[in-house]
């Protein structure tokens, strides 16, 4: 004895069982998002003036990634409604394009994370001087180190680091402004390579969730949102692979599982879409 | 025709696929929604006790402060050590006990059991459907809390202990203590989170598409809607909660400030934080949670009891759509009062009126439900059996704690008893002799269809006069010591402050001494409460077996669950079930029997 309505609409409801599923479970994922996205508002209302950061992520790599995860979402439509032309073959292409896609945006994001882990913020103890961000050097360590913190300079004993801070760079608006990601464009000015004691250093973070509420939220935001890409990302996999034999068996059925799951990945770019203009542009 | 009608031709194939299953998959891994409901309520129940237990020994701890727990506090000491050094409760275990006795009694103990125990047995039934809509996902749902469970009871033994920052789990307190058993609470909510998503995905989607033919939404037994509605409250309340969580565990694990404010002290120093985060997101992110937890606690019970009134008054629900409407209204005014819990922390006049209004505005739903369950009652051939007893005595108990929840609701009366033992008292009220006597009564009803035999009256009535006494003396006077100003959270009980004399004056200050007495006998309440519990315990287990067998339907009640073989097959029903009335369809006039059961056709 099978339960009702898993391939064939109810009539009063007008809906099969897991359209309706997807839908609730979307509802709970609005509130998920929704609580996260009122916390990063609470958060920035109360930040004290002037400290929540801006410009610290690349606008480029992000427009080109929320262009890959909307393409993304033609794909996957396209792949729904070639199942429901009949064609199988088209669906294979389409289905096959999503999840490149979806694989391409979890790269761009990657190399973005990597880009931050190794990119550095100095306070000092001295109140009056201002903050430095840039990349460091430290002794004993190749290349741009990882996840460094003040603590492990101490706990290594190590004196003096060597910073490359970053170019200041002249933001439309006209404001001064140390620059992040922006500033590798070649705009501003590089100034000189300073040598810093750790001494001096009351904190130094590189930008991990740690760095400041600003890190924190993005990182739990885009996080959280990776893992909806990679959950959904598998999901359409199996569908491609393993999962397309159904086709065979129980066509109506199986396109119905394209169509769940292609309402749940429009509602991961539908988050990115959100995400994109609070994290990056706002 | 074939999505509209479940036939009973399949049945002879299935049950021959049901026996291919094999133990584990029939038992341990099963996908059937009645197995899943034993499951949940078995588990539930267990931590029912246990959480008990907790209370039983911080209890002992508040009316004798510093002397060692008779019985256990030996077998405490062996088990955790340093913090039950000579069966002595030290200040930590007492606020270890106290955080995970709120987390299980809530998450662990009465939810599950109410919502998802009740709910997974009974609802598929009432409605006619063979099973949930998705029975795999209800299979993972029950895992997941199990696993949450796991996490939730292996705190207790990690270093440190389990979590010490209360149920509400309040920034920075919480996130500053210096234990793991924070980070392990943060998880097992994380799991126990998933499961309450998985569930009340698949009680939506089942009561929406699984209903029988001629089950109308005004012909839904009232305990379905009161699930109905509850599933709503936990598909939506529950996210933020989780967003609160993984927040909380980024600032435990991640070092990051989401509820840390700037230059905030730790062991007397300053935090290595980067700060800028509020404490008070946190505690709007837990009550928007939190105070729908309230009703989903409360709505199942009210639609147990409101099945079992029904049923032995042998007449209809008075004001089956008024109480329909009652439960819809709460539904939604549940997600606008939640800061009602929030009034001490300065956030303004303004906002304090409005949450205060909606706050008095949802107890007239509240009261209109349980107006109807007494008018019910009025004329009725009353059938005091022990279930109904359970169901009776959760009615001026449930009304007990909803009027002494009002001063708590006006913020100017909340300003003196916030954080005291009247707080305790009200919630209680409504939770403890209310939620889990309802949850009784509905274990003593539903019993026999579970197992096909009855549980002895006799000792249900003892379980039930003793436990409604010890009750009653266990949470009344703490309404006296919450008014006089007892705190809550005190660890010896307010014996620090009772009878301090002001110097100049010579007038006690402190608590009296009456008032800290009562904590002997509140305590010795609560050991009577425990002895109450062994022949519930005993009963449960014997009646399995020797009980006294019955047939299909022995409280001869009217809604679907009851026309089905005992114990239901595996598919619930053996013919087609159409369903031509409403739900309570007692006693009606020139009809053969009392009771009219749903699937009764009209002959007119």
């Amino acid at each position: 004895m099978d339960v009702p309505y898993t391939t064939k609409p109810r009539s009063d409801t007008g809906l099969y069982n897991a359209k309706l599923g997807i839908w609730l479970f979307l509802a709970s994922e609005v509130m998920l998002f929704g609580a996260l996205f009122s916390s990063y508002i609470l958060l920035r209302v109360n930040a004290l003036e002037g400290t929540w950061p801006h410009g610290l992520l690349n606008i480029p790599i992000g427009t080109f990634n929320t262009a890959v995860l909307i393409s993304s979402s033609i794909t996957v439509v396209m792949a729904w409604a070639s199942l429901k032309l009949g064609k199988f073959n088209h669906f294979k292409i389409y289905q096959g394009l999503t999840i490149l896609c979806a694989l391409a945006f979890m790269v761009i994001k990657s190399v973005e994370y990597k880009d931050k882990f190794t990119h550095y913020e100095v306070w000092f103890n001295d109140h009056e001087k201002k903050s430095i961000r840039g990349h460091i050097e430290v002794p004993g360590e190749e290349g741009n180190p990882w996840f460094m913190t003040h603590k492990k300079l101490a706990e290594r004993k190590i004196e003096t680091i060597k910073i490359h801070p970053d170019p200041k760079v002249t933001v439309a608006s006209g404001k001064e402004a140390h620059g992040g990601a922006e500033a590798h464009d070649g705009h501003g000015d590089h100034p000189p390579v300073q040598e810093i004691k750790v001494a001096d250093i009351k904190r130094l973070s590189a930008f991990v969730p740690a760095h400041s509420t600003y890190f924190a939220i993005y990182f739990t935001l885009t996080a959280l949102h990776a893992l909806h890409v990679m959950g959904g990302a598998l999901v359409m996999a199996y569908l491609w692979g393993p999962g397309s034999k159904m086709w065979k068996t129980d066509p109506e059925r199986f396109t119905n599982r394209i169509e769940v799951s292609g309402l749940f990945w429009h509602f991961v770019d539908l988050v990115w879409i959100f995400l994109f203009p609070v994290l990056y542009l706002l | 025709m074939q999505h509209t009608t479940h036939t009973a031709p399949h049945e002879t194939s299935h049950e021959h696929h049901h026996e291919d299953l094999g133990f584990w998959r029939t038992y341990v891994f099963s996908t059937d929604h009645k197995i899943i409901g034993i499951q949940y309520a078995v588990t539930s129940l267990a931590f029912l006790f246990f959480g008990f237990c907790l209370m039983l020994a911080m209890r002992w701890q508040i009316a004798y402060p510093g002397e060692p727990i008779p019985v256990v506090g030996k077998l405490l000491e062996t088990i955790l050590g340093e913090t039950a050094k000579g069966g002595i409760m030290s200040p930590d275990l007492y606020n270890v006990f106290g955080a995970m006795h709120g987390t299980i009694m809530v998450f662990l103990a009465v939810v599950p059991l109410a919502f998802a125990g009740f709910g997974n047995y009974v609802v598929p039934l009432q409605i006619g459907a063979i099973d949930m809509t998705f029975p795999r996902i209800n299979m993972a749902s029950y895992w997941s809390f199990f696993i949450g469970c796991v996490v939730m009871f292996f705190s207790f033994f990690i270093p440190g202990g389990a979590a010490q920052g209360g149920w509400t789990s309040y920034s920075p307190l919480a996130s500053t203590i210096p234990t793991d058993g924070q980070t392990y609470w943060l998880i097992g909510m994380v799991l126990l989170i998933t499961s309450s998503l998985l569930g009340a995905v698949n009680f939506i989607a089942t009561i929406i598409q699984l209903r029988a033919p001629g089950m109308t939404w005004m012909r839904l037994p009232f305990f379905v809607w009161a699930q109905f509605v509850t599933a709503f409250l936990l598909l939506l309340a529950f996210p933020p909660l989780e967003a609160a969580g993984i927040m909380q565990l980024m600032d435990k694990v991640f070092g990051t400030s989401f509820f840390l404010p700037t230059g905030l002290m730790v062991g007397g120093q300053v935090a290595d934080i980067s700060g800028g985060g509020s404490p008070l997101l946190w505690q709007h992110l837990f009550w928007f949670l939190a105070h729908p937890e309230v009703y989903v606690l409360i709505l199942p019970a009210i639609g147990i009891v409101a099945e079992i009134i029904a049923c032995n008054t042998r007449k209809t629900l008075w004001g089956y759509r008024s109480l329909v409407y009652s439960v819809l209204a709460i539904g939604f005014i549940a997600f606008i009062v939640w800061a009602h819990h929030m009034y001490l922390t300065g956030m303004g006049t303004k906002i304090s009126a409005f949450f205060q209004t909606t706050t008095m505005i949802i107890s007239i739903p509240s009261v209109i439900i349980l107006t109807c369950l007494f008018i019910t009652l009025w004329g009725g051939s009353i059938r005091f059996n022990t279930p109904m007893l359970f169901a009776l005595a959760f009615l001026p108990m449930f009304g007990l704690g909803g009027l002494t929840g009002l001063p708590l609701g006006f913020s100017f009366a909340d300003l003196h008893l916030h954080d005291t033992y009247y707080v305790i008292a009200h919630f209680h009220y409504i939770v403890a002799p209310g939620t889990i006597f309802a949850l009784f009564a509905g274990v003593y009803y539903w019993y026999p269809k579970a197992t096909g035999r009855k549980m002895n009256e006799f000792w249900g009535k003892v379980h039930f006069w003793v436990s409604f006494i010890a009750m009653n003396l266990i949470f009344q006077p703490m309404f006296a010591q919450g008014m006089a100003g007892m705190h809550r959270r005190m660890y010896d009980g307010g014996a620090t402050y009772s009878g301090v004399l002001d110097p100049e004056t010579g007038d006690v200050v402190g608590l009296e001494a009456f008032i800290i007495n009562l904590n002997k006998g509140i305590t010795h309440a609560a050991m009577l409460m425990a002895v109450a519990q062994l022949p519930f315990i005993i009963n449960f287990f014997y009646s399995m077996f020797k009980g006294e067998k019955v047939d299909d339907n022995p409280w001869k009640a009217t809604t679907l669950e009851w026309q089905t073989p005992t114990p239901p097959p595996h598919g619930n029903f053996t013919k087609e079930i159409i369903v031509y009335r409403g739900p309570y369809d007692y006693s009606l006039p020139g009809a053969k029997e009392d009771y009219t059961p749903q699937t009764e056709p009209n002959h007119k």
